[in-house]
């Protein structure tokens, strides 16, 4: 452990301590995902730590729910966004020519509206469900993964292990796995990091906005959401929820940084 | 012809192009579905006839090429086509909104540029001391938290712990220009705490870009004084990337209104967009998609000819 930054190792503790409670959520919650337990937001008590929500559930139970919700909305969208950005930036960046001109223009195009005004079009003809979130999230996402690979695989393209295996007959396939990927890794991880935080807020803001996860599964978005109107009454049930994103964010914000930092400093070769 | 105009003309048209596609991409959006935009729109227990109904109304039983040609020349016109849910003409429900909207953006950007440039002259001016590891922190925490918390937040604890502020902001054309900017103040705060970090970081960065030149060097070997290097020397060559960034952040401030309209109940267009989109109102939500679009790009393209017209090597070619 030596050699971490004490930020670094915070970032990594929250970032556990969440991704732990969202594997683990049925066996921590202490009440059922849409069970009421009580009255109407209740103060934080001995039997609800957080107190209840604004029909009497438990909030901690619907933020733990709620965890597992997002995280794994944001981290499939993640997923999906890297591999369709890095395969296509590669591809484009091996291709070359009037195909790479093609492809990296309609992602300019696709840039130019803004994401969200362009997911809520999309989201007005879809219904609105885990996996067309997920599909449309890490598409929209991808655009910017797509810049990151391709500017990466065109730099390495032009190396001389690139062309000793193109000259060796390799197949394009091979030089896109084999040669480029390892190579375009490590700044793609840390770019991962970003984009994990992206999809968080992103989601979290659909289900705010009530296009995103929709009742009564929870989600953090969707918790504000019952819970805003309480706010007026001096009721601060919805600001739970968005300091767990807030802290989500910022921590694994800080791991990414680290990360950031340890790749390019071994780039750099200086220092170590 | 001047080179310069030629450039600008040049980003103008390719400014006008992109909208263009941009507009083709809007329509293709709400068809991505494999299956029938009725259908969806009206769900699974519509009664033929209302579907019959409503393709007519949208126009489903013509071709997508001429629709959106049709809807184009309608656009063009100033025709955006009627809502679906009330028959209402969209561009005059738009327009009082739309105004609302960029009243608020307006106000937002007034208080945020200038702080952000002076805040980010002030991290230059102590580089590496407290005062700019401070805005850099803020900086970090602010980029991670979502815009509706700091809404929620400024309005528990300003709007009802301390009583300062109407927690809702609801405006009219009756209440005088103090009332209205009273009544827009939680947002208008909002939106510079969401847009401040990013722009402040970027021009601290342009700055001390710039504070590595040779030129700046000999303006401090004269014995100027810290604040004349900055304002005289460092700053006019910093405008231009400063600009783009304030550009960038007004467009970005433009998107982050439909959030915080929603969060404090204000009657512009983001709400709009957002009541019409759960709603499936889907000429609504085209029409806005396509005004957010033309701003953002606008905007985008506005920041390109600052950036074109500031760099005296263009304006002056040998």
């Amino acid at each position: 452990m030596r050699g971490i930054p004490v930020s670094a190792l915070i970032g990594l503790f929250f970032t556990g301590l969440y991704f732990l409670g969202a594997i683990f959520a049925p066996f921590i919650a202490p009440y059922g995902l849409s069970e009421v337990v009580g009255d109407v937001w209740e103060p934080s008590s001995s039997r609800h730590l957080l107190g209840t929500d604004s029909i009497g559930r438990d909030l901690l139970t619907r933020m733990i729910y709620g965890g597992r919700t997002t995280i794994f909305i944001a981290t499939m969208a993640t997923l999906l966004s890297f591999v369709t950005g890095s395969v296509l930036g590669f591809l484009a960046a091996v291709l070359g020519g009037w195909m790479d001109q093609l492809m990296s223009r309609l992602i300019d195009l696709l840039m130019s509206i803004p994401t969200l005004i362009f997911a809520l079009v999309v989201l007005s003809v879809m219904p609105v469900t885990v996996p067309v979130l997920i599909v449309v999230m890490g598409l929209l996402d991808s655009t910017r993964v797509y810049r990151l690979a391709r500017a990466v695989a065109v730099d390495v393209n032009v190396m001389d292990f690139v062309e000793a295996a193109r000259l060796r007959g390799e197949g394009r396939g091979w030089i896109i796995f084999r040669e480029i990927l390892p190579n375009a890794l490590s700044p793609l991880i840390a770019e991962m990091g970003l984009r994990f935080i992206f999809a968080v807020l992103f989601v979290s803001t659909l289900s705010f906005l009530g296009l995103g996860v929709q009742p009564p599964a929870a989600d953090w978005g969707g918790i504000v959401k019952e819970n805003k109107d309480g706010i007026v009454y001096g009721i601060p049930a919805a600001l739970v929820p968005a300091f767990a994103i807030a802290t989500l964010a910022i921590s694994v914000n800080l791991v990414a940084d680290w990360i950031l930092n340890r790749t390019t400093s071994l780039k750099g070769g200086r220092g170590g | 012809m001047h080179p310069v105009l030629i450039l600008v003309v040049q980003r103008i048209a390719l400014g006008l192009l992109l909208l263009f596609a941009a507009s083709i991409l809007i329509f293709a959006g709400t068809m991505i579905l494999p299956g029938d935009v009725a259908q969806s729109i009206l769900g699974q227990s519509a009664t033929p006839e209302a579907l019959a109904n409503l393709r007519a109304e949208l126009g489903l039983n013509e071709p997508p090429v001429t629709r959106y040609f049709n809807w184009l020349f309608g656009v063009l016109q100033g025709d955006l086509g009627t809502a679906l849910t009330n028959g209402q003409d969209i561009a005059t429900s738009m327009g009082r909104r739309l105004s609302n909207t960029l009243f608020l953006a307006f106000w937002a950007a007034a208080v945020a540029v200038p702080l952000a440039i002076f805040l980010g002259l002030v991290a230059v001016l102590y580089r590496d001391r407290w005062p700019d590891k401070l805005i850099s922190g803020v900086t970090l925490a602010s980029i991670s938290i979502p815009e509706f918390l700091i809404g929620y937040v400024l309005m528990y604890f300003v709007a009802v712990q301390l009583g300062w502020f109407s927690t809702v902001a609801m405006i009219s054309d009756s209440m005088s220009l103090l009332e209205k900017l009273s009544v827009i103040a939680l947002p208008v705060a909002v939106l510079t705490l969401v847009v401040l970090a990013h722009m402040m970081r970027m021009t601290r960065a342009a700055i001390l870009n710039v504070m590595q030149s040779a030129y700046i060097e000999t303006a401090e070997l004269k014995g100027l004084s810290a604040f004349t290097v900055i304002f005289r020397h460092a700053f006019p060559n910093a405008i231009a990337p400063i600009v783009n960034v304030v550009m960038i952040n007004l467009a970005y401030l433009v998107v982050g209104v439909v959030v915080i309209e929603v969060v404090f109940v204000y009657p512009g267009m983001g709400q709009y967009l957002v009541d019409h989109v759960s709603k499936r109102d889907v000429p609504v939500v085209q029409a806005c998609g396509l005004v957010f679009a033309a701003v953002y790009i606008g905007l985008n393209m506005v920041a390109d000819i600052v950036s074109i017209l500031a760099n005296p090597r263009l304006r002056h070619p040998k």
